[in-house]
């Protein structure tokens, strides 16, 4: 049985202009031990479509699915309570801007220390000692001292791994990485795409990585799908995806890389056609398509 | 012999962080003696990671910011602005083109405003014959004349550099700084607006000052390169050069850390993985 | 170098379109957001109903509203017994009709909001833009006579500025207005000196902008939101401090119809003739009322965090 199951998943949102419907019936499963990278540009819906899975949508959003199984679990009758229990502890996700997603007033300590508390149940001492562990594990030199650093006392670098920390504290099946290293130096992003796999490996959880950026997909991914104006254009192993793009979406936007050019311009999107069926081509609202 | 658009001779930037109430003042070296010169019509990448310094010199080059010291030479005229006003002549010979569509428009000003208000400021142009001048930008960057009435939260972020990379050129400079114009837009849209960007180089003959973190981008449409570090240049070469044969360890470290798209880095990935 | 998908090229157009379809557009989506507020909404239209009432108080009141009845005096309205349906809200101690009152007063109390909102928003605008732009000494400056007048309780400051210059609407509106300025100066000088530091204000820079056009031509424009919502309130305020300076007699003066100066005639009258106090303050009130209530649904209309789509 795969670790997550999704069928289906459409999430529409009320605008001012009318419903807008940001994935469109979306499929996909993630076994545990599997990296599966969902690349797309924005507009796309590879953000959207995991923070469905977490319940972490604003109440304008609706969703549907025909099915959204997490080991077992229906996630689309589970109650408000029980949801509570397993986010964060079975499935845990980190974002894209470290700094905005640690809170200000509060010290890193406090912050990893309060999942412990509500999912683990763990008394004081415990959880110090654990988020002394946790520091050590996600390459954070000086943990004690650390654990009373507050959040903008720390490179944007130190706040994504303090990130991972609380993320992993309770020993996830599931990882969702959100454009984890898109707001990082390159340097840092390899440090920390390293650190994520490697974690990923040793408790053999699930990862989904979400990005934008085909090299961070050709380093860190397994299986790939490839997503496009909230749909799904094609699915594959890493190297099959690389190797022999099938969706003529994928093959424009491997193309685009400034690394794949020959000679003067670079191919667009415009050079390709795009192969589903116009009727099924959802323009954005309100912008005119670039 | 091609003449040289900008030279810059050791230009330091110091900033001075007053003390407060619990901390003593400092002296922040943003900028530690960085010396380039880059010739008419060619591209001058600046590469580095965040913290080093190249925004910094970007809007010296662009005659926003003084520097502490150090010389600066633009079409062959030397420009001081911390001593001397700066003359609308030298004014109109930079223009910048900034990272973030999303801020670099001002969101209650129609398009066809944006891109008459240099002309307005700087030229005597009456104002039917600014509309066609916008209106022929327009065209230029790829857009439409009916997007000359429109706000720009109208528009995606490609349209938005686009029309910012319009406004720029609207008083006819002989060089662009362009402070990663690139990073914050889609690969699709990011290849559209470097095709712009070369055309526009080719028919206007312009000089690029192209500051970029993504090395990648940098190998497709830089001449020359220049990594900064920490304020200092550590390598300064042509594009050739510096991908070939990087000689400071930074650079190493910097390219060892971009990740590669292809198909044989994946296969070792996986063989790597598999033996593991 | 065409752009994508379905743009085909337009015609060189000679001049702009005569059209400009964002301006209804955007009034739409301001009217979604707004609408969604029931009390704003209603809010809206009692206070057109206001603006209506007092554009058209000559046709619409029974009575000339200093006309004395002496044959009617404190009259009580219609619905209670010796009233009588001439007088539909009944009369005041000098047989005076209190409806056609309350209509005339709508006209003054319009036109303390619009004054005092008028002059506090472009005094502060002013002073706030200077402050915010230039920083240094002058924002030193500035914001300390702020401080200092922001020290003093506003109704009292009122007080002693109309006591000062002599009592009347006009010195009362001027009072009023002055003892406001401190918010809108705050406001301003905070959304400036955020604004200051964004990347199209440089980019104005760049393209030669001098300090004058920068503050009121490329900031000001961005730094209204708050300030409209501000003004709304301090609209409703006004009135309200107008009617307590008439209350003490140092506003408008009698015979105006001014809705504080009827409360402060009708001081005596509390158990005697309710309607005499009850109803000039239940006017101010809803009006009042009527404005929070707009400025409310204003708030949420304007403020880009709430946006929807």
């Amino acid at each position: 049985m795969a670790l997550l199951e999704i069928e289906n998943l459409v999430v529409e949102f009320e605008t001012a202009g009318g419903m807008f419907r940001a994935v469109d019936g979306v499929s996909m499963s993630v076994d545990r031990r599997e990296v599966l990278a969902i690349v797309g540009e924005s507009g796309s819906g590879k953000s959207v479509s995991m923070l469905a899975v977490m319940g972490l949508l604003p109440w304008t959003a609706k969703v549907f699915a025909d099915r959204m199984m997490f080991d077992g679990v229906d996630l689309l009758k589970i109650s408000p309570q029980d949801r509570r229990k397993l986010v964060g502890k079975d499935m845990s996700m980190i974002f894209q801007e470290p700094m905005a997603s640690l809170n200000p007033c509060f010290t890193v300590g406090f912050q990893i220390e309060e999942v412990l508390q509500v999912h683990m149940g763990m008394d004081r001492a415990q959880r110090r000692a654990r988020a002394i562990e946790l520091l050590t594990l996600v390459g954070i030199s000086d943990p004690a001292e650390r654990l009373i650093s507050f959040p903008h006392q720390l490179s944007g670098g130190q706040c994504q791994r303090v990130m991972i920390a609380i993320a992993i504290a309770c020993n996830p099946k599931l990882l969702i990485a959100d454009e984890p290293t898109t707001a990082l130096d390159v340097t840092i992003q390899k440090q920390i795409l390293d650190l994520l796999v490697g974690l990923q490996e040793k408790y053999g959880m699930g990862l989904i990585m979400i990005t934008h950026n085909m090299g961070v997909v050709a380093e860190t991914a397994d299986r790939v799908i490839v997503q496009y104006k909230g749909r799904k254009m094609e699915e594959a192993d890493v190297l099959s995806l690389f190797e022999n793009p099938k969706s003529n979406y994928t093959r424009a936007l491997l193309s685009a890389l400034p690394d794949n050019a020959t000679g003067d311009r670079l191919p667009t999107i415009d050079n390709f056609l795009i192969e589903a069926d116009s009727s099924a081509i959802n323009l954005p609202m309100m912008e005119p398509p670039l | 012999m091609t003449a040289k658009v900008l030279e810059a001779r050791n230009i330091v930037r110091d900033y001075y962080v007053g003390g407060g109430l619990f901390s003593s003042p400092r002296t922040v070296h943003a900028v530690k003696g960085v010396s380039f010169s880059v010739d008419k019509g060619k591209t001058l990448a600046i590469v580095g990671e965040s913290g080093c310094g190249k925004s910094t010199l970007a809007r010296i080059v662009t005659l926003i910011d003084p520097a502490t010291a150090g010389e600066l030479f633009i079409d062959g005229n030397k420009i001081d602005i911390a001593r001397d006003r700066l003359m609308p002549e030298m004014r109109r010979k930079v223009q910048i083109v900034f990272q973030n569509p999303y801020g670099s428009l001002n969101p209650r000003q129609k398009i066809g405003d944006v891109l008459g208000e240099p002309l307005k400021i700087n030229t005597d142009v009456p104002a039917d014959e600014r509309r066609e001048r916008a209106m022929a930008m327009l065209k230029k960057v790829g857009l439409q004349p009916e997007h000359y009435h429109r706000y720009p939260h109208m528009f995606s972020g490609g349209q938005r550099q686009r029309i910012a990379i319009a406004r720029a050129l609207m008083l006819n400079p002989s060089l662009l700084v362009l402070d990663e114009p690139v990073s914050a837009l889609d690969l699709s849209v990011q290849a559209q607006v470097l095709n712009l960007l070369a055309d526009l180089q080719d028919e206007f003959q312009l000089t690029y000052v192209f500051i970029s973190h993504d090395l990648s981008v940098v190998r497709y449409i830089a001449d020359d390169v220049m990594v900064m570090y920490y304020g200092e240049a550590v390598e300064y070469g042509s594009r050739d050069e510096v991908f070939s044969n990087p000689q400071h360890s930074y650079t190493r470290t910097l390219f060892a850390a971009t990740p590669r798209a292809d198909v044989e880095s994946i296969r070792a990935r996986l063989a790597r993985k598999n033996a593991a | 170098m065409a752009d994508a998908v379905a743009n085909t090229p337009g015609p060189v157009s000679p001049g702009p379109s005569s059209v400009d379809p964002s301006r209804s557009a955007r009034f739409a989506e301001f009217w979604f957001y707004f609408s969604e507020n029931r009390g704003a909404v209603v809010g809206l239209f009692f206070f057109l109903f206001l603006i209506v009432l007092a554009v058209f108080a000559p046709l619409i009141a029974p009575h000339a509203p200093n006309a004395q009845y002496r044959d009617a005096v404190l009259v009580p309205p219609f619905w209670q017994e010796g009233g009588s349906a001439a007088y539909l809200l009944g009369t005041d101690a000098v047989g005076r009709d209190i409806l056609s009152r309350l209509i005339y007063g709508t006209r003054f109390s319009l036109f303390i909001g619009v004054i005092v909102t008028t002059l506090s928003l472009v005094g502060g605008i002013f002073l706030g833009v200077i402050a915010g732009y230039f920083r240094g000494w002058v924002d030193t400056v500035i914001m300390r006579v702020m401080d200092i007048i922001l020290a003093f309780p506003s109704l009292l400051l009122a007080l002693v500025l109309v006591a000062v210059l002599g009592p009347g609407l006009t010195n009362a509106m001027i009072a009023i207005a002055l003892v406001f300025q401190p918010h809108f100066v705050r406001l301003t000088r905070a959304a400036v000196m955020v604004e200051k530091n964004r990347d199209y204000v440089v980019a104005a820079k760049v393209a030669g902008a001098g300090p004058l056009r920068l503050m009121f031509s490329t900031i000001l424009p961005n730094c209204m939101a708050p300030l409209i919502v501000q003004a709304t309130l301090s609209f409703s305020s006004a009135i309200l401090d107008a009617a307590a300076l008439g209350f003490l007699g140092m506003g408008a003066q009698p015979p105006t119809p001014e809705w504080g100066t009827m409360l402060a005639e009708a001081r005596e009258f509390i158990l005697r003739a309710w309607w005499v106090v009850t109803l000039p303050g239940l006017a101010i009130l809803l009006t009042v009322l009527a404005i929070n209530l707009m400025g409310d649904g204003l708030r949420d209309a304007l403020d880009p965090k709430l946006k929807r789509s």
